[in-house]
């Protein structure tokens, strides 16, 4: 008989769920606003997810809940942070040797992992909005778009501008400025997604494969293509982009988060 | 497992030390001496940089009082927020040291903790400034603002910077101007240096600094029953108090209650399951509530650079000046990367730490080790994990709380597979 295991991914912007069964399948998803009552969006979202599998709560095995609100899931049996769970999420659908980067709407992180989705090295991005999902918001304010069209404008864009990328305000300034120069919006747009990945760049060196996870690249697939032509790289989306916390949540519910670590301590021993 | 953030956390995961009584009584002793001279005439008032020559300004008969304390002081008591702004509109600007920001800040809104903590009515006013640039040459500027306001002199020692091994002529430069400075002070104190009390005054500096070193070493013990939180507080008498009675005695207090823990082995943070190293200054404003996040995760942070910097064993009676000119250039501080690197590693052997926490500090680049890459050097020479975090020592503006607690919470879940696989380094 399966047993069914619950990821909670309470983000800034959104809240994801995803209940998989021990195969590590989804069955159910689902992505609610979190808003100010974080608990209220987490459980919102569970009872969604549960309902899209066509479960009952009583047949879940474990919940773990990860993401900036990871904290306010008090019926969670665990908690991991975001770093770890986008790193086994990611490696859910790329089992190598692989960079994660995971833009959300408040922070950006770049994670290595290795080919069991185990945590080498992070870095967090500096205290500034700068190279997120904030900042593509923000500056969609600035050119009077709504953030689910920026994507689709910059799609149009025949000019290849580079936007200063140290902070949110002055790029603000900047974009004025190319509004008064009499620039194609949607040349605009290109150059604000192009800021992202030149802030994404600096935080570190990009080693094997690159996998973009995170709600941004869910909602804005043109970061991809960005990506790849400025940084001369090729970068991989996972399908449930959006979903990888909550999927590596999962992996931690059945308690496959240390299987790098546990293959590394029997090896030990048999040399011992 | 790391505990669900949501279950309701441990109290006391931190041992207070019994010495505080002893802490508060020594320090609140030395304050009320130097706002007695100040107040009172009792005594001259020399303003001194926390690893400039306090034993020639004591054996010299002056009250010694140290700005950088009191920017710590203001940072615990997130005061800085409100006077960095004052400091920035009169032309200082938010990128330079926040120690100094704030405490000009403060100076311009005629405000000082001192007032309630120790009874002064204002920070005392000083009768000769004295730096020492080895820690960095933003104290100048400190003290000769300070210096203009008071209309006081201003004298200085300027340390060989980036020094790779310590040289004869490294120390004879040191040597030389701690000389040149003696008849400026001679002058304003009104008396001659008698040679005996200066060799009294390194002998009791170096003692206090021996016995701290000591209290410090303790931590090398499993579960180590010191941290560096604990450190910040009980590092106060051998930064303000060097060449005092009542430093060593307070030393060799703290070190008893220290070796106690250690034969009944009990450790500073409940549980120890990791221990941690923290390179760079602390960010003052956020003490304790780091001291308890760190013990949420059964981690100790064993050691640090910042209050090893004090451990001035260097210091020798028999050659007073020419050791206080040795032991202010070997400062860690001002060091090449690769000197700096070797202590790293040392110290993480030494005090068998799992990982190394780098604070950047955006408001003090000469103690953040972490702009040269050394942080990813030591974690791909030597395969040393660590993790830089963003922050700052006064301006707590400056830090993102969110971003610090996520940082340390993964990268403990790092070390936790790295336990699971068995060992640490």
């Amino acid at each position: 008989m399966s047993k069914y295991y619950v990821g909670i991914d309470v983000g800034s912007w959104n809240t994801k769920v995803v209940v998989v069964d021990d195969t590590l399948e989804i069955l159910g998803k689902s992505v609610v606003r979190s808003g100010a009552d974080l608990l209220g969006a987490a459980k919102k979202a569970y009872e969604e997810a549960l309902k899209a599998a066509k479960l009952k709560k009583a047949k879940v095995e474990s919940v773990v809940a990860t993401g900036f609100g990871r904290a306010k899931v008090p019926f969670a049996d665990t908690t991991r942070t975001e770093i770890t769970c986008h790193g086994l999420g990611a490696n859910q659908y790329y089992p190598a040797s692989i960079s994660v980067v995971d833009i959300g709407g408040q922070d950006t992180k770049l994670i290595r992992v290795d080919d069991t989705g185990r945590n080498l090295h992070f870095v967090l991005n500096r205290k500034c909005a700068a190279g997120t999902g904030a900042f593509l918001e923000e500056m969609a304010r600035r050119l009077d778009v709504k953030l689910d069209d920026l994507n689709d404008l910059a799609s149009r864009a025949t000019k290849h501008f580079r936007l200063g990328s140290f902070c949110t305000v002055f790029t603000g300034t900047e974009v004025l400025k190319m509004v008064q120069d009499n620039e194609k919006v949607e040349d605009i747009a290109r150059g604000l997604y192009a800021s992202v990945v030149l802030r994404v760049s600096e935080m570190g060196h990009l080693e094997g494969h690159v996998v973009l996870t995170g709600g941004v690249i869910a909602h804005n697939p043109i970061l991809k293509d960005i990506f790849e032509e400025e940084l001369k790289i090729i970068c991989l989306v996972p399908p449930e982009a959006e979903f990888i916390g909550a999927l590596g949540a999962t992996r931690v519910a059945l308690g496959l988060d240390d299987e790098s670590a546990k293959k590394k301590k029997k090896e030990k021993s048999k040399k011992g | 497992m790391i505990p669900a953030r949501g279950a309701v956390v441990q109290r006391h995961l931190v041992r207070p030390l019994k010495s505080i009584e002893l802490f508060k009584q020594v320090i609140t002793r030395n304050y009320h001496a130097i706002r007695d001279a100040a107040e009172g005439g009792r005594a001259r008032i020399a303003w001194c940089t926390s690893l400039g020559p306090a034993e020639l300004l004591r054996a010299l008969g002056f009250k010694v009082y140290f700005p950088e304390n009191h920017g710590a002081i203001l940072g615990s008591f997130r005061a800085s927020e409100e006077f960095i702004p004052v400091a920035t509109a009169h032309g200082f600007s938010p990128e330079i040291c926040s120690y100094l920001t704030s405490d000009i800040g403060a100076f311009l809104r005629k405000e000082t903790p001192l007032r309630t903590l120790y009874g002064f009515k204002s920070v005392p006013k000083p009768d000769v400034l004295v730096y020492n640039t080895n820690q960095c040459r933003e104290v100048a500027e400190w003290f000769s603002y300070f210096g203009r306001e008071f209309k006081a002199p201003v004298l200085g020692i300027n340390t060989p910077h980036h020094v790779p091994e310590v040289t004869v002529a490294h120390i004879s430069s040191v040597v030389d101007q701690i000389n040149a400075l003696i008849p400026h002070l001679e002058k304003i104190a009104g008396t001659r240096l008698d040679m005996n009390e200066l060799k009294r005054t390194v002998k009791l500096s170096h003692d206090a600094c021996v016995e701290w070193k000591g209290a410090l070493g303790t931590a090398a013990h499993t579960p180590s029953p010191f941290n560096f939180f604990d450190g910040l507080i009980h590092m106060g008498p051998v930064v303000i108090m060097r060449g005092m009675q009542d430093a060593v005695d307070y030393y060799k207090a703290l070190r008893k209650e220290l070796d106690e823990r250690v034969k009944d082995g009990i450790g500073a943070v409940e549980d120890e399951n990791y221990r941690l190293y923290w390179d760079g200054m602390p960010m003052w404003g956020r003490i304790r509530a780091h001291s308890n996040l760190f013990a949420k995760f059964k981690a100790c942070v064993v050691a640090s650079t910042y209050c090893n910097t004090w451990a001035l064993d260097l210091l020798d009676h028999n050659d007073p000046i020419r050791s206080m000119a040795e032991a202010y250039t070997s400062l860690f501080i001002n060091r090449t990367e690769g000197i700096k690197e070797k202590y790293l590693l040392d110290m993480a052997k030494d005090f068998s730490v799992d990982g190394i926490i780098f604070h950047d500090s955006k408001t003090c680049p000469y103690n953040s080790n972490t702009r040269f890459g050394m942080p990813m050097r030591l974690e791909k020479w030597f395969h040393m994990p660590n993790l830089v975090v963003q922050g700052d020592v006064c301006n707590m503006r400056l830090v993102s709380d969110t971003q610090f607690d996520t940082g340390i919470e993964a990268f403990i879940e790092r070390l936790m597979l790295k336990h699971v696989e068995g060992g640490a380094l």
